[in-house]
């Protein structure tokens, strides 16, 4: 027996007993199926919201109040033709579809849904993984998602694809700087990158404790922005912009494959709310109650991150589509400055009072300065502009 | 212009945010359509019905004025002498063969405003969507209303219990627009005693919504007038119940109608 595992998994230590194997395999299908199910109400949720955010009724054919909508939806897109443009590039065409889906999935195996079980003398987290190096694997899996949209475009040997696939590239890793930055307040904060350990670092006191506050909200607001950039959502979807690009990088996918990035952008969703929830909101800490221990954590992490997945749907209802120069200067111009800014007060209040202070101080002249420099150029190019016009 | 100011209006985009969540609490205007079917206009043109006198004979005479005067071209008529045993009609002649073709008319009622014996009249049907282009084609058999006056319903139809009210009723084409002299006077014949209409009221406080069809705006409109001007039942706490019980029992309805097959 042992020689076989040893066969199919070098790293296999045979001191491991059989049940942490069982719960490990229980854990990752667990997860799967939830992320599944969850992303299947995702879609329904996200149009049943923004369709009462515009005064229509939205699905409601399939199932009460149309909760099968979704799943009729994805059975219509498994029997439809899969098409393989003729100047594709075959297998890279065919392998984007899963670069954007795995690293989904990968994300949320680093979040802590709840707190620790015991289910049979086995004690376990209810976290598919706790990696020692768990908020690198998060940065790390949403470059890798860059990929799975810039070989969907240029894979599909066309113009529209193409150019969304050119314009999400250089989106992602715009806005991926300012998402590393406020990254690194949490882990200075918490001095640990395992998600479990930054969880547990906000444990103390009921909200007072949690990064939000810690860091002084900024860095949260900035990784909402940075996020939201990195999943290609409103309003910051100019990667697919309809009007623009036709479909944008998956203009050429049909059926499943289309499907697959369809999947992918929620199950995103999903997961950036539950990193933003497990990196800012304190994860599952709450108040809980002393009958059935192990649920309220599970219930507190479902409830916050719930009210982040209605944050994207109202983001997606009440803002406008950024112009491409637009998004280049909230990104290069304001998120990178102030989060840069932001990491530098947050690291000298962490070495010492005296230092917050100096670095504030010098951090305000010298926004004072720029801010006096950027408007003396602009009164002399509008007065050159008076004097050529 | 301040900093504040400036700030003020770069961040006015979140005024967004405000709309969107007030439009949640707002009421949809969308008709269920299947299930929840608007009252239909007095005067909708629907498809056509070949009316017949309370005996049972065919009110057509076969002149083809109507025919002749389709702007669409979409009538055929051939008359033929009344058989002298059996006649269709009173008088000497018959529509002996009477087609519309849907696929070209356009429901502009000069056919009914021509016809001399108001045999042909618009219905309020209009639920008739065909997939065959014969079936296009109504012919006589078809139009004409059957023994009980009503609209005979063919196997593409769906139109449910009901719609066919306000059929076979004529209505005289000139209708004074809206005079005083002839408010609360019947305008239009019923035939075989079905689908006699009460008048139209027009402005009069003795018109019968309830027998014409017709529905006051303000309580059409009820779900976007201010809370006074409502009709008072609707008014208050009871009215808004009253409204919230109409919703509940439209969707207990729907599940029930998908219980029964998906027939919607």
């Amino acid at each position: 027996m042992i020689s076989v595992l040893r066969a199919l998994d070098p790293l296999y230590n045979p001191g491991v007993h059989w049940a942490e194997l069982v719960i490990a395999v229980i854990k990752v299908v667990v997860a799967f199926g939830v992320l599944l199910v969850s992303v299947m109400l995702m879609i329904w949720f996200e149009r049943k919201v923004i369709s009462d955010m515009q005064a229509r009724v939205g699905p409601n054919r399939a199932g009460p109040f149309g909760i099968l909508q979704t799943m009729a939806d994805g059975v219509k897109l498994f029997f439809k033709e899969d098409l393989l443009p003729e100047r594709a590039d075959r297998f890279v065409f065919k392998l984007a579809p899963y670069l954007s889906l795995v690293p989904a999935f990968v994300s949320f195996a680093i979040v802590p849904i709840g707190g620790v079980v015991t289910v049979a003398h086995h004690t376990f987290e209810l976290q598919v993984a706790d990696p020692p190096i768990g908020i690198l694997l998060l940065l790390a899996m949403s470059s890798i998602s860059v990929y799975g949209v810039m070989l969907a475009g240029w894979s599909s040997g066309s113009k529209y694809p193409l150019l969304g696939s050119v314009r999400a590239s250089a989106q992602m890793i715009s806005y991926e700087a300012a998402l590393g930055m406020t990254v690194i307040m949490v882990v200075l904060l918490g001095g640990t990158l395992s998600t479990r350990g930054i969880v547990d670092s906000q444990a103390h006191t009921f909200f007072a404790s949690w990064n939000l506050i810690r860091t002084g909200i900024v860095p949260f607001l900035l990784f909402m922005i940075a996020i939201t950039a990195e999943m290609n959502r409103p309003p910051f979807d100019l990667v697919e912009a309809e009007q623009e690009l036709v479909g944008g990088f998956h203009t050429e996918y049909s059926s499943i494959r289309f499907a697959m990035f369809f999947l992918a952008e929620f199950m995103n969703t999903i997961t950036m709310s539950a990193v933003i929830v497990t990196l800012f909101l304190g994860g599952p800490d709450g108040p809980r109650f002393h009958f059935v221990t192990w649920l309220w954590p599970v219930l507190w992490f479902l409830g916050k991150t719930l009210i982040f997945l209605f944050a994207y749907v109202w983001l997606r209802a009440a803002l406008p589509r950024l112009r491409y120069d637009q998004l280049m200067d909230l990104g290069w111009k304001v998120l990178i400055p102030l989060s840069l800014g932001w990491v530098l007060v947050v690291a000298a209040v962490l070495v010492g009072r005296w230092w917050g202070v100096a670095v504030i101080l010098a951090l305000v002249a010298a926004a004072g300065l720029l801010m006096r420099a950027v408007r003396v150029g602009s009164t002399r190019r509008a007065q050159m502009e008076e004097v050529v016009g | 212009m301040g900093l504040l100011d400036s700030l003020k209006e770069d961040l006015s985009f979140l005024g967004g945010f405000k709309v969107t969540l007030e439009q949640m609490t707002k009421p949809r205007v969308t008709w269920q359509y299947p299930l929840e079917k608007k009252p239909k206009p007095a005067r909708m043109h629907g498809r056509h019905v070949l009316n017949r006198y309370e005996d049972g004979m065919e009110k057509c005479i076969g002149c083809e004025l109507c025919a002749g005067v389709c702007p669409a071209d979409c009538i055929y008529v051939r008359g033929a002498d009344n058989p002298p045993g059996d006649p269709v009609s009173p008088g000497e002649r018959y529509g002996f063969v009477y087609e519309i073709n849907y696929l070209r008319c356009i429901h502009c009622d000069m056919c009914v405003e021509a016809c001399p014996t108001e045999a042909i009249t618009e219905t309020k049907l209009m639920e008739f969507s065909f997939t065959n282009r014969a079936d296009a084609i109504y012919t006589r058999d078809e139009l004409v209303v059957g023994d009980d006056g009503r609209p005979k319903q063919l196997p593409w139809e769906d139109w449910r219990p009901g719609d066919d009210a306000h059929t076979s009723a004529w209505m005289r084409a000139t209708a004074p627009g809206g005079a005083a002299d002839y408010e609360g006077r019947v305008q239009w014949s019923g035939e075989l005693g079905y689908g006699v209409r009460a008048p139209e009221g027009g402005q009069s406080p003795n018109r019968d919504d309830a027998a014409t069809g017709m529905r006051p705006l303000r309580e059409v409109l009820t779900l976007h007038l201010d809370d006074d001007e409502r009709t008072a039942e609707q008014r208050g706490l009871q009215g808004a119940l009253r409204r919230l019980r109409h919703r509940v029992e439209l969707q207990r309805e729907l599940l029930a109608r998908r219980g029964r097959g998906g027939e919607a």
